[in-house]
């Protein structure tokens, strides 16, 4: 009896010591309370067993109206905290007490190939009646530990996403569901190979079509390290978990313009505010599927009703997902419906079969295709969307006769032709030749299939003038010390030399205009859906104004404009993050823009070109909108690549987190021009995370290039040409000129 | 081969009664003087971090075509004969603007009396080097100060477009390796110290003189 009041004076102890730390030592004199909690419980001896338990009957009572209170008046960076106290529940708990049995892989503890990833088989047991099933499951997630430092608080290095990718190609070859698990603060920041953003680009690349059911679970999701093991058919988040682009703390210190130190406690608490990072607003945005109830102020590592509940949750996910892919309508309707205990009520068999694993990625493409599209601004007329609809209309008609009705069966009567004639059937010659023959004529062509032979004409360029270059001046080279640069006479520099230094080859920054005026064919550009127009979903303060001064100085209506274009007479639809709007960073439309380009692509069987003037991540004022645009934007490049096209990715300037982590880096053939930084993180977030300076070539294109994030740098002045002898020389089958 | 002792005597005082080397710095081409940035006797400060990243102190401003370019320290020092009446003129190339007084560390002292005092085995050619298998091995063994060297021994190998030839010690008399003043496989110029030797007996002496440097001069 004494030991039992021992420890449940603990747990108030602890109880009381959390509620202080979320909500504050002057929450309703909570210190005092701590104190005197404190103070029986080091002299809990000399008390008499009669007084201690009135004691704690009173202080578990006093503590549940706390608790109702905290609850009542919680904000959102309080719940920040709640998600990274040391007594919240974290992966190694979950597998603990919602799974029945498992097995890590990759490592233990310690030893391990990244301890902030945990990767595990894992058994759950689903009751149904008297009978059993058993379900076998991949958990892969984040750990922060319990106050262990080796987890990093559970930023995965890029080896540790490696790890997960790993185990989740392990699970779709035998065929079992994956549960995801986020409990991280953001991706570790470095470079070692393959470099953190182009880790999280594979893992999402793969996602987007892995074949088997995925779920994840939201605790604390940061960023572009939450998308690495993100990207789910269902996704689920903890009620007292956050979601969002950017801690409150890294949002802070960009929106003050702090580059060192610490940010101003209220501006956190503002932008944690602003961020609308909790699992209710990410559940309006359409960005979560669920919320999973937890008890007041958070579940903890004790709390077991709520890993109970979190079980139910998760094999109800799992079902409603498999079921999504069954036409068993009456079924899935009674998964969907609230299952309260733990025994169920019917059993879902989680194998699929392979048609059943095609509507599978269907439906998660559709999914995220969906997100986020009620905070698209379209400034179109009626007339013009009427318009539109119709083109587009028109235009999949005749791809779909062209590509897939006429050439297609041109395509196989030609493969039959050609087994006709070859050596074996030589024999057959006199009778093939005039079946060849005949179907020349119909087809109108009397000799083979037709070549392309485009080539580059310099006359295809026009002449344009950087306003750069026109005045009269001269420039000194950056690199001039260590190379002996001479002066640049800024007329030549922006003009001939194409902003080049002759010298050592340092590339001076240029305007986006550059690029389409020397790279495509004269009068060869057409902008699409420029109406697509950047808006402000979160309400984030100040940022409507801020948006109104980039599209003042720009005339554009987001940071990513969308064209047709041509090179040496090759077709090609392309996209430009513009480093005036914004600095390229990626919200909403910017992802929209960039999906329906590479969908455009993918109908008319053109070459997809990404130019980057320069990124900055994904647009903080946007939140997890923002982050969601990873996610979408790399299932439509995996869609176009697995359709035969050719994506091609140009980097110059900068380009960092968000979108290189993603649609970006998953690109087969990305190349950067010389002087690009290219990387996850800049070298102040990455003093923050690990306490390191970073070398001042670390994001160079040198570097991205060795750690093969990169399949070349390019020279500006040869850009034009070397596009062209790319889109001639890669790419499938399926282009429109490869036909 | 011997060690002077008394050039090493009057370099030591030299080092003593004035500790600071002048460095100056001068226009890198004609043009404009636009700006002082520093005043008579400021302290400046060189390019630091650790990977020289952070550039030195803004000294002042030069102007050609319209092109302004700031000239920043090299060095840490202070400020000194700062040519004020130039503001505002025509310079030359090469025309001393101001002067850095630096002061000498315990470690550049040092490295001036070694090399002074020791006998130099200098790059024949613009090449490649790395220490002869032997001398490597018996280097890590022994460690420096430790190994000696007669006439004869193999002491490097020059790798210079794959091809590779020997350097071998032609001196007379047993001298120990005291210093080595490059690192394997990278391009060293012609003429450069590659490694510093100190003949057996005088190492005591020499040994002495460095404590002496050490004691008498701060970090």
């Amino acid at each position: 009896m004494q030991i039992e009041l021992y420890k449940t004076l603990k747990n108030l102890l602890e109880t009381a010591t959390y509620i202080r730390d979320i909500k504050g030592e002057d929450f309703f004199g909570i210190n005092s309370l701590i104190n005197k909690i404190s103070e029986v419980y080091d002299n809990f001896y000399q008390y008499e067993p009669s007084y201690l338990e009135d004691f704690v009957k009173k202080t578990k009572e006093q503590l549940d109206i706390l608790l109702e209170q905290g609850e009542k008046t919680l904000t959102p960076y309080e719940i920040v905290k709640i998600t990274r106290h040391p007594q919240r529940f974290t992966l190694q708990d979950i597998l603990e007490n919602v799974y029945d049995s498992y097995m890590e892989l990759g490592g233990e503890g310690e030893i391990n190939i990244d301890p902030a990833i945990v990767c595990a088989k894992a058994m759950l047991v689903r009751k149904v009646g008297d009978e059993i099933f058993f379900h076998q499951v991949m958990v892969i997630g984040h750990e922060k530990g319990h106050g262990e430092e080796f987890r990093e608080g559970g930023s995965a290095k890029p080896w540790g996403n490696e790890k997960a990718l790993r185990y989740m190609k392990m699970a779709e070859t035998e065929g079992i569901p994956i549960h995801f698990f986020i409990f991280t603060p953001g991706a570790y920041p470095i470079e070692d190979y393959p470099g953190a953003a182009q880790q999280i680009a594979k893992n999402l690349y793969y996602m987007a079509k892995l074949r088997v059911p995925t779920i994840s679970f939201i605790s604390e999701g940061g960023s572009g390290g939450a998308e690495a093991i993100g990207l789910a058919d269902m996704r689920l988040m903890a009620e007292k978990g956050y979601y969002s682009v950017i801690s409150p703390e890294g949002a802070a210190a960009i929106e003050a313009k702090i580059s060192d130190g610490r940010p101003p406690r209220e501006l956190v608490e503002k932008c944690a505010k602003a961020l609308k990072l909790t699992a209710k607003d990410n559940l309006k945005f359409g960005n979560i599927d669920r919320i999973v109830p937890e008890p007041l102020l958070g579940a903890r590592r004790k709390d077991y009703e709520f890993f109970k509940r979190l079980k139910i949750e998760l094999i109800r996910a799992t079902d409603e997902v498999i079921l999504q892919t069954r036409s068993i309508k009456f079924l899935r309707k009674y998964a969907a419906s609230k299952q309260e205990t733990e025994n169920f009520k019917y059993y879902v068999n989680w194998d699929l079969d392979e048609d059943e694993i095609e509507i599978l990625i269907e439906n998660r493409y559709k999914k995220y295709r969906k997100m986020t599209q009620w905070a698209i601004h379209e400034n179109k007329t009626l007339f013009k969307s009427f318009f539109d609809l119709g083109h587009n209309l028109s235009v999949k008609f005749k791809n779909e006769i062209n590509y897939k009705i006429l050439k297609q069966g041109q395509k196989t009567f030609k493969k039959f032709l050609n087994e006709l004639t070859s050596e074996s059937t030589l024999l057959l010659k006199p009778v093939s030749d005039p079946i060849k023959t005949v179907y020349n004529l119909i087809v109108g062509k009397k000799t083979g299939p037709k070549l392309l032979t485009p080539s580059l004409q310099d006359d295809d360029i026009p002449t344009y003038i950087s306003p750069l270059g026109l005045e009269d001046k001269t420039i000194t080279c950056p690199q001039a010390e260590k190379y002996g640069c001479p002066d640049l006479w800024v007329p030549d520099l922006y003009g001939e030399f194409c902003g080049v230094c002759p010298n050592c080859g340092y590339h001076f920054p240029l305007e986006y205009k550059w690029y389409l005026n020397n790279i495509f064919d004269r009068n060869s550009i057409r902008t699409f859906n420029d109406e697509i127009a950047s808006t402000n979903p979160l309400e984030f303060e100040g940022y409507a104004e801020k948006l109104k001064a980039a599209r003042k100085k720009t005339g554009l209506n987001s940071g990513l404009i969308s064209f047709e274009a041509k090179i040496g007479g090759i077709s090609l639809i392309a996209i430009m993050l513009i480093a005036e709007f914004r600095q390229g960073t990626v919200g909403v439309a910017e992802g929209e823009k960039f999906i329906r380009a590479i969908e455009l692509a993918k109908l008319t069987r053109r070459p997809f070109l990404a130019l980057v003037h320069t990124t900055g991540g994904i647009r903080i004022h946007e939140g997890t909108l923002g982050v969601v645009q990873m996610p979408r934007c790399t299932m439509a490049v995996k869609d176009y690549v697995d359709e035969g096209g050719l994506y091609i990715v140009v980097y110059d300037n900068n380009s960092y987190a968000g979108p290189v982590a993603s649609f970006l880096g998953a690109a087969p053939y990305q190349f950067a021009l010389k002087s690009t930084r290219l990387g996850f993180a800049g070298p102040r977030v990455i003093r923050e995370t690990t306490g390191q300076d970073v070398p001042p070539d670390y994001h160079s294109a040198e570097n991205a290039l060795k750690r093969g994030h990169i399949q070349g740098i390019w020279d500006r002045r040869e850009l034009r040409k070397k596009l062209f002898t790319a889109l001639l020389t890669m790419g499938g089958k399926n282009l429109y000129y490869r036909w | 081969m011997k060690i002077e002792y008394e050039h090493l005597n009057v370099i030591l005082q030299k080092f003593k009664a004035n500790p600071y080397k002048i460095f100056k710095v001068n226009t890198i081409h004609t043009g404009y003087i636009r700006e002082f940035l520093v005043k008579e006797g400021d302290e400046v400060k060189g390019p630091s971090g650790k990977w020289l990243e952070k550039p030195g102190t803004p000294l002042f401003v030069l102007e050609r075509e319209k092109n302004l370019k700031t000239i920043r320290a090299h060095i840490n020092g202070w400020v000194q004969n700062l040519r004020t009446d130039l503001l505002g003129r025509f310079v030359e190339a090469e025309e001393t603007i101001l002067e850095i007084k630096h002061p000498l560390s315990q470690q550049e002292i040092i490295s001036e009396i070694l090399l002074s005092a020791l006998y130099l085995v200098k790059a024949p050619e613009t090449a490649k080097y790395v220490l002869s298998p032997g001398l490597a091995a018996k280097i890590e063994k022994e460690g420096l100060h430790k190994v000696r060297i007669k006439k004869g021994d193999e002491l490097l190998i020059m790798t210079f477009m794959k091809r590779e030839t020997p350097i071998l010690f032609k001196e007379d008399g047993v001298f120990l390796i005291y210093n080595i003043y490059f690192k394997p496989f990278q391009l060293v110029e012609r003429e450069q110290p590659l490694i510093g030797l100190c003949p057996e007996e005088q190492l005591p002496y020499l040994e002495k003189i460095v404590s002496r440097i050490k004691e008498e001069w701060p970090i």
